[in-house]
Order: C-alpha cells, then structure tokens, then sequence
C-alpha cells in the first residue's frame, strides 16, 4: 500500500510540475506580447504609454531574465499569488477564481457522482437482458455522443424559451444580490438544474454503456463459469460480476475528469454559468492571461485532488492494492 | 484455402451484427452526404444569399441564419471539416499510441517506466485546458493545425490499451521463436505482435475518431477553431452568440448537433459490433 501512495504521489507531483510549467511557458513563448495587448485596450497617449508599459512590464515580472521569471512564477504560486485579472482589473485573480469555483462545485460534484452512481446501476441491470438491451440502450449510445454545448442548447431552447419553466442564463436571478435567503436559494437552484440535467444525462450515457459493456466481459470470465457449474444463483453471479467490473469503472472516472472538466466548461458558456468555464471564455475573449492562467492552475488542481481521493477509495474498493500486489 | 474461408467467416458475423450495421449505415450515409452536399448547394458557406431566419423550407432546406446565410450549405461544408479532423486527428493520436504502446510494451523495464510515467501524465492533465491556452494565443489557425493539435494529446489512453496487449503478446511462444531466430526487434513488432491485434487497432482508431470529432466541435464551439473554414461547432457558436436559442432559430443549431451526434453514435455502436465480430465470446446468443 506505501508502494501504491508514493508512487501515486510522485506521479501527482510531477504532472502538477509538467503542467504548471506548460502554464508558465505558453503565454510567453507564443506570438504577441501580453503587455501590448493590455496598452491597446488602455493606450492613447504616447507619453503615459510608454510609462504605463513600463510599469505593467514590471507588475507582470517581464523584466527580469527568463530563468528568474521561472522561479519567481513558482515562488508567487506558493503565496498564492496568480496576479492581477485584466478583465476585472485591479481585483487578483485568485479572488476572481475562488467566487467562480463555488459554482463549479455545486455543479460538478452532484453531476459527476450521480451520474456514475445511476449509470452504473442502469448498466448492470441492461447487461445481458435482452429487452433493456435493445431499447434503452440505444439511448445510452444517442447520450455519450452527444456533444456537451448541444445538449446543453436544446435543453435551454426547449425548456427556457420553449416552455418558459427554467432560466437559461446566470447563475442566479440578476435582480438578486447573494444572501442566504429561501427566495434567492430557490433562485440559485433554478439556475442550476439545466446545467446540473445536461451534465448529468451526457454522462450518464457513458457509464451505463461501459458498465454494461464491463459486465458482459466479467460473466464471460472463467470464474463466472466455474460458479454457473457450481450451480450457483445467477444473482450470486451476477454481484461478483458487478464487484469487478465496478474497478476499472472507477478508473475511468478518473481517466475521464478532463473530458468531464471540458464538457462542463462548453456547458457554462451555453448557460452563461459563472463557473470556471465561462471566466475561460471572457478571460479568451479579452486575453486576459493571467486569469487563463490561473484558471488552467486550478482546473489542474481540481483534477489531481479528484484523482488522488480516487486512488484512496480505490484502496478499499480493490483488496489486492492493499496487500502490495497493486494494479495500475 | 485458410485465408479466403476465414474472411467469410469474418463477413458471416459482421453482416450478421446488427449494431455494425446500423452505425455503418448512419455513417456512410454522412459521408455521401458530405460527399454531394457541396453539389447541391450553389452557394458558399459564408454567402448572403437571401432573407434572414427563414424557417426550414423548399428552397432553403435547412432555413436561413440571422445573416441570411444558407444552413445547408455551412451544414455539408461542416461535415467535411468534422470527418477531416476525425481521420487526421484521430489518426495521428492512434499512430503516436501505438508507437509509445509498443515500444513501452515490447521493450520494457526501464524504457517502460518513463513512457508510462510520461503516458500517466499527459492522461492526467486535463488536455483540453492546455488545448484551450495554446489555441488563444495563435492568431490564424487551420484545419491541419487543430487535428494535429488533437491527435498530439489524446493519444495516451491508446497507448496505455496498446502497451497493455503488447504485454500479453510478448510472452507467448511465437514471440518467443520469432526472437530467437534472431529477428529484428521492429520485424518481431510489426511481423509477430501487430497482426494480433489488428482489430484491436481498429477499434482504437475508431475511438480515437469520435473522439477528436467531439473535441473539436468543443474547441470551435468556444471560438477556437479554424479561423477560416466552416465547421459544425463554429455552426452552434454562431448560433449561441448571435441568439439563437432566444429568437427560437432551432434550425441554425439543431442540424450540426444531431450530426455529430449521429456520426460519433454511430462509431460507438460500430465499435462495439466490431468487438462482437473479433471477439466470440461477446457475441450474444
């Protein structure tokens, strides 16, 4: 089980090294200078321009030499400071982000896990029986292709302007300010079901397949066969089957957080829901790197924090990682 | 007489599989569609051709957008940038996984470690996020460079599914003769182990393909595609930043969803009547 953990970690450590210098280069290896793009939103006159680049040049730490703005970006990192946003100026972007992280939260985490939950139970039980198989299948297969933004739209489209019962934009009603009140969490819950819905039934497509799909391989498995000749119950065979084909769906929830993560990103902008995704999208739009940036530190963060509570649920899902003889 | 018999076999379960042909319907439908659509249409994607939000109709089949632009017509140019993608993209991420697959599963050791520890990273790292960042910041992009960009980082689950089965291969006896007998690591690989798994690869590209079909409706979704050619994302992008979905224009952003629906659904279903055909122990009774 150490064996599992450091390696585990080691791997988490340097993914989060790889990625925070991918973060560190691309703004500053690529075409167009930051700077520029902040003085023509500001400039005019040539005097205070000049000035004014001068001073940004050092509030961005663009004058010192690279290997210096290297090792500066991680020491900033470890304060916590990710720099200041251009698209709401003088605010730090660590602040901007922690106000859109709140609603990522409340979306991902109910979608993500209800979603493999009802899907994986909805697989086992289509695995196999023929009528579940030929009609609500199909279904599954319709949903995991579908694309994130689209099914997101239709919904809106059907259910905001069609039949007017949801909002489609915001993530609360504009005439409110946030308070903890009953009208304004009414507010927030109706501005987060179509996100919530959308997320949840692209998902829940994918697992049910690849559950029934996981399920079909396992009773085809010897043991599952030496058990029928046993003459055990096809329930009985049924959970062993459902034991082990619940493994390497887990290992899929963590393999797929990033697809998750971008589906969730196109479905914000669709709803205009002030998570993650739609900051990305203003952050792109007035190239605001420093918030690209920091958004991209904690879209990292999220999905190794993800990944790593996996791994310890999978310690107690999956005996064999606790006596050493681990798997990947 | 082997090889003829067994391609009927093949043939017999293949057209007996109903989910391989349904998806290979849908499919070749989309691909003839893409293939005449241009033909059909007199008029370029980009063109102002006549009244704005038109419903669908005789003479604008799939109606107007707010511009007056012909549905139709950006719709069949979309497909074709969709299957381009689908093909470069998922090809490249296919061909880069099978390269790090095989070379991690055959090799070994210490040349195993650091592929699988570059593979576990690249998987970890949330792609389309870093897509996202390298995509803004260039000013003109093409078709070439979004697939190439895709195929570059989704290539790591293939290679892990690859590495994998190489493993498996490695120890078996053929392997083990074809070593001794003194061939070449790359005779042994792509003479021994690959034809083992040919359909295996198959299926990986066909994943791959819907894959980077999705993930590029994604990025021009977001207004990081093509700047220059018509896509089905770039078709809904449109259509959400220019109201769409309040005016009630369905017909701008239905068509592209249920096309890549349809296209990346019908690769699934192949996918798995394809597993069903290569593999007997799937197949249902």
């Amino acid at each position: 089980m150490k064996r599992y953990f450091t390696r585990k970690l080691l791997l988490y450590i340097l993914t989060f090294f790889v990625a925070v210098s991918i973060d560190w280069m691309i703004p500053r290896f690529m075409p167009g200078d930051p700077v520029d793009t902040l003085m023509a939103r500001a400039g005019s006159f040539a005097e205070a321009t000049e000035l004014m680049h001068d001073y940004y040049t050092k509030v961005f730490g663009l004058d010192v030499p690279v290997w210096q703005q290297y090792l500066n970006f991680w020491s900033a990192l470890f304060h916590g400071d990710l720099g200041i946003s251009v698209y709401v100026f003088p605010l730090p972007v660590t602040k901007v982000i922690m106000r859109a992280v709140v609603f990522d939260i409340l979306l991902l985490l109910p979608a993500i896990l209800l979603s493999w939950i009802a899907g994986n139970w909805f697989g086992a039980y289509a695995a196999r029986s023929k009528r579940l198989d030929n009609t609500i299948l199909p279904v599954g297969y319709i949903l995991t292709a579908t694309p994130y933004m689209w099914l997101a739209m239709l919904l809106a489209w059907l259910f905001g302007i069609v039949f007017r019962i949801f909002p489609i934009s915001g993530g609360y009603s504009y005439a409110m300010s946030p308070s903890f009140s009953w009208p304004f969490v009414g507010s927030l819950f109706l501005h987060w079901f179509l996100p919530f819905i959308s997320l949840f039934l692209v998902m829940f497509g994918g697992w049910a397949i690849g559950m029934r799909n996981m399920i079909i391989y396992e009773l085809e498995a010897d043991y599952s066969h030496y058990l029928e000749a046993l003459g055990a119950p096809r329930n009985l065979v049924r959970k062993y089957a459902f034991r082990n084909a619940a493994l390497p769906q887990l290992t899929g929830l963590a393999l797929s957080l990033g697809v998750i993560v971008a589906g969730a990103l196109v479905t914000e902008v669709v709803f205009s829901y002030p998570g993650i995704g739609y900051l990305i999208l203003q952050a792109i739009n007035t190239r605001d790197y420093f918030l690209l940036q920091g958004c991209f530190l904690f879209i990292i963060l999220g999905v190794l924090l993800a990944n790593f509570i996996i791994d310890i649920v999978y310690v107690f899902v999956d005996p064999r990682t606790r006596t050493g003889m681990q798997g990947e | 007489m082997k090889t003829p018999k067994k391609k009927n076999e093949f043939l017999y379960f293949a057209l007996g599989n109903n989910k391989l042909k349904i998806g290979l319907v849908i499919l070749l439908f989309f691909i003839t569609l893409t293939f005449i659509g241009p033909l059909l249409t007199d008029y370029e994607p980009l063109d102002y051709i006549g009244p704005a939000a038109v419903p669908p109709s005789s003479e604008y089949w799939f109606g107007t957008t707010t511009f007056g632009q012909d549905v139709f017509t950006q719709f069949v140019y979309g497909l074709k940038a969709s299957f381009l993608v689908g093909i470069i993209g998922g090809g490249l991420g296919t061909l880069i996984g099978i390269l790090v697959g095989f070379t991690a599963g055959y090799r070994g050791g210490i040349v195993d470690e650091i592929l699988n520890m570059f593979t576990n990273i690249v998987l970890v790292i949330p792609t389309l996020a870093v897509l996202l960042i390298i995509v803004a910041y260039l000013e003109v992009r093409g078709l070439l460079i979004e697939s190439i960009f895709i195929g570059c980082t989704t290539w790591p689950w293939a290679a892990r599914a690859i590495r994998a089965q190489t493993f498996s291969l490695r120890t078996r006896e053929f392997v083990d003769l074809a070593r001794l007998s003194g061939m070449r690591s790359l005779k042994v690989i792509f003479g021994e182990i690959a034809p083992n798994m040919m359909s295996y690869l198959l299926l990986v590209f066909i994943l791959q393909f819907g894959g980077a079909v999705l993930i590029a409706a994604t990025l021009d979704f977001i207004g990081l595609g093509p700047t220059e050619a018509m896509s089905l994302g770039l078709m809904m992008n449109n259509a959400v930043l220019w109201g769409a979905l309040i005016l009630g224009i369905w017909w701008w952003f239905i068509p592209p969803g249920i096309a890549i629906t349809a296209i990346v659904g019908s690769l699934y279903v192949m996918n798995v009547g394809l597993d069903e055909v290569f593999n007997p122990k799937l197949r249902e009774m």
